[in-house]
């Protein structure tokens, strides 16, 4: 596995201002958004997010770390379009999202979404269905997603037969028939253990390589953001804005092995390293 | 058939076969309580000379109509009602109070507004079994998990195909309790206001023959109900089987 480029140089880049590092297009930009739950805009509620700006390129991979309670799920609902920002914006493809989820966005969220009612076929081709394409688009559209998720075998069992890591691969094949051109994947893997989560990252970078779709990843695992990501953005405790985002420039064909480089171990060090006060604060602790 | 099937099996055939020789022995006065073989048997004469075919024909129509209705309208005021709290907390206590209203009190009246016909005992038959349906598609919308409805919206889903689509779906084990209660209760109502105040139906054919001392033809169709209704639970308790082994690993 050939090493990654220049990790003697992380680029740490400030973000209290839209990222000058993004020469790229831009697919998703934040604007100085803030996120509180209940009072008014003035004062009261909880002041949950932000300010927060930053942006991804198109066919990035952005993982967001953060400790707990710091409102990484709350930024993936303003990104999504499922909740709308109290102050700022969000905008995806130059339209502002105005908290409505707009085309070309799909998302995987931390619980389990299956329904358990259907099986595997009928749960991806959900979305599909509800669209104008024909049968046969639909059976080949869905025969494919179950193949690359590796779910063949499987095709007409129900979710409870399936494992977690299983039926996590199905909610991201029911998103990926889609054909996002942004995927948002809040801790899809937060309920499996290490070694399948690291066969499910490869997993992820394979279905990023072939559908060059643009990855935004909210994870807890310092591991899988250091491995799997483009850009990581360190956030801090509760109201959560990002203390610094940490390029890895690694190449695109990646896999799990680049565990074993040693510009894998620096850059989980450095996320500790700005992510360890944080911890401690969000715990309550001084 | 499970264990379990066969040893309720065999608590029924001990239960009948008690009363059976209570009966024969006239231990059990046989003017009040028949045996269960002549139940049977008095059951088997009304289905096959069908001197009561009209009267079973027209309950069955009235419950059946009360029943549909009592589940549809159930239904879409649970998922009316399930996103406005504020007026869920206010019909809370009504609803929980709904089993204790003396709902037979207003057959008269709504024989007076509507006439002596079916059309009254529909709509006890429909009243009864209500605020269950109402109460179990709360509770299983309650328990539809939140990342559904985020799942919805991500599909650009408007509120009715993501009640339809989705969280009806999702609660279903919830919504066939209802069900299975509105049966219940729609019998009770259908064939409670038929034995008090109709000229029509199984209710009336049963007080007919309690007031005439026929107690045969009596617990004849004391049997058919019972047999229907178990008939009825039984496949949707079999339903309701296959559904759970879609959510069971």
């Amino acid at each position: 596995m050939a090493a990654g480029g220049d990790h003697s140089a992380l680029k740490v880049v400030a973000s209290d201002a839209i990222d000058a590092s993004t020469a790229g297009e831009v697919h998703v930009e934040i604007r100085a958004a803030v996120k509180r739950f209940g009072g008014t805009k003035d004062s009261g509620g909880v002041h949950a997010l932000g300010p927060i700006s930053f942006s991804i390129k198109r066919g990035e991979f952005f993982a967001v770390v953060g400790p707990s309670g710091c409102g990484k799920s709350t930024l993936l609902d303003l990104l999504a379009g499922l909740a709308r920002p109290t102050e700022g914006s969000v905008v995806i493809e130059g339209v502002e999202t105005k908290g409505a989820v707009p085309d070309g966005v799909g998302a995987v969220f931390q619980e389990d979404a299956s329904f358990y009612w259907l099986d595997v076929f009928d749960n991806i081709a959900f979305g599909l269905r509800r669209s104008r394409l024909g049968r046969e688009e639909i059976r080949r559209r869905v025969d494919y997603a179950i193949d690359f998720m590796g779910l063949r075998d499987f095709a007409h069992a129900f979710p409870a037969q399936l494992s977690g890591g299983m039926r996590q691969r199905m909610c991201i094949a029911r998103t990926l028939v889609m054909e996002p051109r942004f995927i948002l994947l809040d801790e899809p893997f937060g309920a499996l253990d290490q070694q399948t989560r690291l066969l499910m990252g490869e997993e992820l970078l394979r279905l990023w390589r072939e559908t060059g779709a643009t990855i935004l990843l909210i994870t807890h695992s310092l591991d899988e953001a250091a491995m799997l990501a483009d850009r990581i953005g360190v956030m801090s405790a509760r109201p959560g804005r990002f203390i610094s985002i940490i390029e890895t420039h690694w190449p695109r064909s990646r896999t799990s092995e680049i565990v074993s480089d040693p510009a894998f171990g620096r850059i989980n060090a450095q996320i500790w390293s700005l992510l360890r006060k944080e911890s401690i604060i969000s715990m309550g602790r001084k | 058939m499970s264990r379990a099937g066969w040893i309720r099996c065999a608590v029924i055939a001990v239960a009948v076969a008690a009363l059976e020789i209570a009966c024969r022995m006239q231990l059990i006065d046989p003017f009040t309580v028949i045996p269960p073989s002549q139940m049977a048997a008095a059951l088997a004469d009304i289905l096959t000379t069908r001197e009561l075919l009209l009267e079973i024909s027209t309950s069955l129509l009235n419950i059946l109509i009360a029943v549909c209705c009592t589940i549809v309208a159930g239904i879409a005021i649970g998922v009316v009602l399930h996103p406005l709290h504020r007026v869920r907390r206010i019909l809370d206590p009504f609803l929980s109070s709904y089993y204790a209203l003396p709902l037979f009190a207003f057959y008269p009246l709504f024989i007076v507004i509507f006439g002596v016909g079916s059309i009254p005992i529909i709509i006890m038959g429909f009243l009864a079994g209500l605020a269950a349906m109402i109460l179990s598609t709360l509770d299983g919308l309650d328990n539809v998990p939140r990342t559904l409805t985020k799942v919805a919206r991500m599909h650009h889903m408007g509120r009715l195909s993501t009640a339809l689509q989705l969280q009806l779906p999702a609660a279903a084990p919830y919504v066939l309790t209802g069900i299975k209660l509105a049966i219940a209760y729609g019998f009770i109502g259908v064939i409670a206001s038929e034995f008090i105040l109709s000229g029509r139906g199984l209710g009336f054919a049963i007080g007919f023959s309690y007031n005439n001392f026929d107690t045969r033809t009596m617990y004849g169709l004391i049997l058919f109900v019972l047999l229907l209704v178990i008939l009825l639970n039984l496949l949707l308790h079999a339903w309701d089987q296959r559904m759970q082994l879609r959510r069971r690993r």
